[in-house]
């Protein structure tokens, strides 16, 4: 995949190579732009099988049972055509699967962490490139698992992304969680190991490889989100890996994690037995909570430096920015039970951590006011990458308000499983990260490719997916008022709901157009690639390190050592003439050079 | 452009209210249209006595968050609009923030959400942890740890995929011999306290009463209790709202919300009919 790129950097490296030498620099590359690359191609590959599951899943809501049009009858002849009940199982948990493991962790922090944080604080590569490495050649035994594990006949897994025992962990509950449920603990087990390795990296890198004069508190907010992030994921994941390898036991040898006494599952006698199934969602959620929060920080690291950079003003209150993403990390660890409240757990418990969920939107709306007051006072530029950056503060602005509502226990008894939350998290994770994505991929592409992606017809994907993604979700609310459940293939039997099915079909109908849409992405992305009009070092006239390099850049990334004077935002500092003062610029005479000895 | 992207944000908020609105006061433009939406999109007919409380509580978030909803989106339309380089010649303001404005927009959502976070707590309490009382025990104190909690009027046991339910037969005891066995069909007398006994047989399932606002996960392994005090009859559905295998989607139970005479009748009705049938349940395997 990686190969795409050979052209524009087989200048660097000028003597004959071999199919080894091929292989070593774009196969098992360990440069950390290459490995940035293959994140971001694989991901995006993924993205696209994810958002077909998802239309998948909205046909089904939209016309139940009157079969998918076109691949229906390839894919169920048996079945006429029709989506059965096994498959829509297999189609919402797979859904999940991909967007979560292997678009949105991977693409926030292995292909924009990777890409971003040797250049970003003036280094020649990451600490550990062989670990580094690893990292993404980890995902592929996920991608193969996870791959097997969906097409395993009959249905793939189907237990939902959260794989909540005694469903997953007992092998006649569904016909999903025979092998493909252990596939897919194997395949999420994997994933876990490749986040481990590069979080331990970035943790490493940031810490000990930055250039002369980058302090912590000059860094830029990408490169805080991502150290915060790794921290995250490093304490974590065990977790995680610890419950999927206990889910793994009770399944393949019997033991009694999370399968109690005396279960009937489908007219045969559960053989395990001493275990508690609330364990599995303790843990489950003690490593989910804070990845829901490996899913937005990068995202809203990535947005604050390309808002700052086109209003050409210095982001607003950047300490309290640091301040309140460690926060959200804080309190992000102590606030995992708002996903039990109506689980069965002690509802004392869950008063303490209603009360922390609430004090967790605190530093979320600090955030928000700091972008606001980074844009006002300014001189705004509506490029591509801004348009996606503003919807993303639009958006979360959304997203962040829907999450006080299942905070407040008493309204979660109602809203709780509903689309309500369905709302919630796809305005957080999609109209809200993946607008963050595809903003840092139109501003970074130039540095990652030396050519500029086109901006009208990414003003048009911004404008198509913006309605479409609004039109798709924004109306899941109205639905999770009325009580409309999550994950029923046909829920219009029930009396209650059969008079949604025309939202639904609306809903639908938009969700094809805004899929539809990223085939101007694709179309721009892959042309742009090749045939792009080149572009210098730095188009944005931005401050950052990035842009002090060659773009591409070359192995070893600068070809000078850079020296940092200040901090990434002096967007129309007095002391300069130009609108931008990037960090590696010494200042003017008479002005004293600050920062010099701070390293 | 920077007019029409200003504009374009703008539309979130307006149409984002309007479309609540529309959706509280069904009065949806479309209907009539390919997309009719119909009647009756909003929070569903509540027959429950302690419903209103969760409603309001949902209206007053739902206020409170539009306000801020529709304040900050208003004020990023209009830097939007003034700060467009297009057409704005100010220079930049040069500002690294201010100590001032952090304070005060940490602290005042800082306090609305320490009201709002203690201003539910009783709410939660009724309904997850103030199971009705039979009668107020030995010492005769109201709300102490010797009350005796009202019995469960119906054992509800959810398996892959229907409800299954058990009533007292005629010595008023749950788990004997006499038990009146039943599926699906939920019988409930209205204006009293109701406590129901929940339990699984198989996987994780959620007993789920829209019009109750009632939810609870049922565990394996846990036996727990749901209460309420229905205050309108009618036919009501019964929903499985976590995810219990492919047949999730079909798991749907019919609440009876009836008098209590209707109830009683009801209940005899049904006893005689299964004693008269052959069946003979197996006493005692499912008891506490």
């Amino acid at each position: 995949m990686s190969s795409t790129t050979v052209d524009s950097h087989a200048d660097e490296h000028t003597q004959s190579g071999g199919v080894s030498e091929f292989i070593s620099k774009y196969v098992f590359s360990k440069d950390h732009k290459i490995i940035g690359l293959q994140f971001l191609f694989s991901t995006l590959l993924w993205f696209l099988i994810g958002g077909l599951l998802a239309l998948g899943i909205r046909v089904q809501l939209a016309w139940p049972w009157e079969g998918m049009p076109v691949i229906g009858p390839m894919l169920f002849s048996g079945e006429g055509g029709q989506i059965s009940p096994e498959f829509y199982t297999t189609l919402f948990t797979m859904h999940a699967t991909v967007m979560i493991f292997f678009v949105i962790i991977p693409i926030l922090a292995g292909a924009f962490g990777n890409y971003l944080i040797p250049l970003m604080i003036g280094a020649d590569d990451m600490a550990f490139p062989t670990l580094n490495m690893l990292s993404y050649w980890f995902m592929w035994p996920a991608f193969g698992l996870i791959g097997m594990s969906f097409f395993f006949p009959p249905y793939g897994a189907g237990g939902g992304w959260t794989s909540y025992p005694p469903l997953s962990a007992v092998w006649e509950a569904a016909p999903g969680s025979h092998w493909p449920q252990t596939l897919w603990l194997l395949g999420v087990t994997c994933v876990g190991i490749s986040s481990m390795l590069g979080s331990v990296n970035y943790m490493t890198t940031i810490i000990q490889m930055r250039a002369p004069g980058m302090t912590m508190f000059r860094l830029p907010m990408t490169i805080w989100a991502m150290f915060i992030t790794a921290i995250l994921q490093a304490f974590a994941l065990p977790v995680l890996t610890a419950a999927g390898f206990m889910q793994l036991l009770d399944r393949m040898i019997g033991t009694g994690f999370f399968v109690p006494e005396g279960l009937v599952v489908n007219n045969s006698v559960a053989a395990s037995g001493g275990g508690q199934p609330l364990l599995w969602q303790h843990l489950f959620w003690f490593y989910s909570h804070p990845a829901v929060y490996i899913m937005i920080l990068p995202a809203m690291g990535m947005v604050s430096d390309i808002i700052s950079c086109f209003a050409r003003k210095p982001l607003f209150g950047y300490k309290p920015m640091v301040y309140s993403i460690s926060g959200i990390a804080g309190l992000g660890f102590i606030v995992w039970g708002h996903h039990m409240f109506v689980s069965g757990m002690n509802p004392v418990l869950g008063m303490t951590f209603m009360v922390a969920t609430m004090m967790i939107a605190l530093p979320s709306a600090v955030k928000v006011f700091n972008w606001l007051g980074t844009i006002w006072g300014g001189r705004l530029y509506y490029t591509t990458p801004m348009l996606f950056s503003l919807s993303f503060v639009s958006m979360f602005i959304i997203g962040g308000l829907s999450g006080i509502f299942m905070a407040a226990t008493p309204v979660d008894i109602f809203i709780h499983d509903t689309y309500f939350i369905v709302a919630h998290f796809h305005y957080v994770l999609f109209t809200g990260t993946a607008m963050a994505v595809f903003g840092a991929i139109y501003f970074w592409f130039p540095k990652m490719f030396g050519r500029m992606m086109n901006d009208q017809l990414g003003k048009v994907h911004f404008f198509l997916t913006f309605v479409f993604m609004n039109g798709t979700f924004y109306l899941m609310h109205i639905l999770g008022a009325r009580g409309f459940p999550r994950r029923l293939a046909d829920p219009y039997d029930y009396e209650t709901f059969s008079n949604l099915q025309p939202m639904n079909q609306f809903m639908t109908i938009c969700a094809i157009g805004m899929v539809a849409s990223q085939v101007i992405f694709a179309g721009n992305f892959i042309y742009s690639m090749f045939w792009g009009p080149t572009v210098g070092r730095n188009p944005w006239r931005a401050n950052g390190l990035e842009w002090t390099a060659p773009s591409p850049p070359g192995h070893g990334n600068f070809d000078f050592q850079p020296i940092v004077y200040r901090g990434p935002y002096e967007y129309g500092s007095p002391e300069v003439d130009a609108d931008f003062y990037p960090q590696t610029q010494p200042p003017p005479d008479g002005v004293e050079q600050t920062g010099k000895s701070d390293h | 452009m920077g007019r029409f992207w200003s504009l374009l944000f703008l539309s979130v908020p307006i149409i984002g209210v309007l479309t609540f609105v529309c959706a509280m006061g069904n009065i949806w433009p479309m209907s009539g249209g390919p997309f009719s939406f119909p009647a009756d999109n909003w929070l569903p007919l509540n027959v429950s006595e302690d419903g209103p409380v969760i409603d309001r509580l949902f209206m007053f978030i739902l206020g409170l968050t539009g306000v801020i909803f529709v304040g900050t989106s208003v004020a990023l339309f209009l830097f939007l609009w003034k700060y467009d380089a297009e057409k704005n010649d100010e220079p930049v303001r040069f500002t690294h923030g201010s100590h001032a404005l952090e304070i005060v927009w940490s602290i005042l959502p800082a306090a609305t959400l320490l009201f709002i976070a203690i201003y539910q707590m009783n709410a939660w309490a009724d309904a997850k942890m103030r199971r009705p009382t039979e009668s107020v025990g030995a010492d005769g104190i109201e709300d102490t740890d010797d009350d005796i909690p009202k019995r469960p009027l119906v054992e509800v046991t959810g398996r892959q995929f229907e409800w299954r339910l058990r009533y007292a037969g005629k010595d008023g005891e749950i788990g004997t011999t006499d038990d009146l066995y039943s599926v699906n069909d939920l019988h409930i007398p209205v204006d009293e306290d109701v406590v129901i006994a929940i339990k699984s047989e198989d996987v994780l399932h959620s007993f789920f009463l829209p019009n109750l606002r009632i939810k609870q996960d049922i565990v394996p392994g846990m036996k727990q209790f749901v209460w309420f005090r229905a205050n309108q009859t009618g036919i009501f559905d019964v929903v499985c709202a976590e995810l219990c295998g492919w047949g999730h989607y079909k798991m749907r139970g019919r609440l009876t919300i009836e008098s209590r005479e209707k109830f009683d009748t009801w209940l005899e009705e049904q006893i005689e009919e299964q004693e008269r049938s052959e069946f003979t349940p197996k006493a005692g395997d499912e008891d506490e």
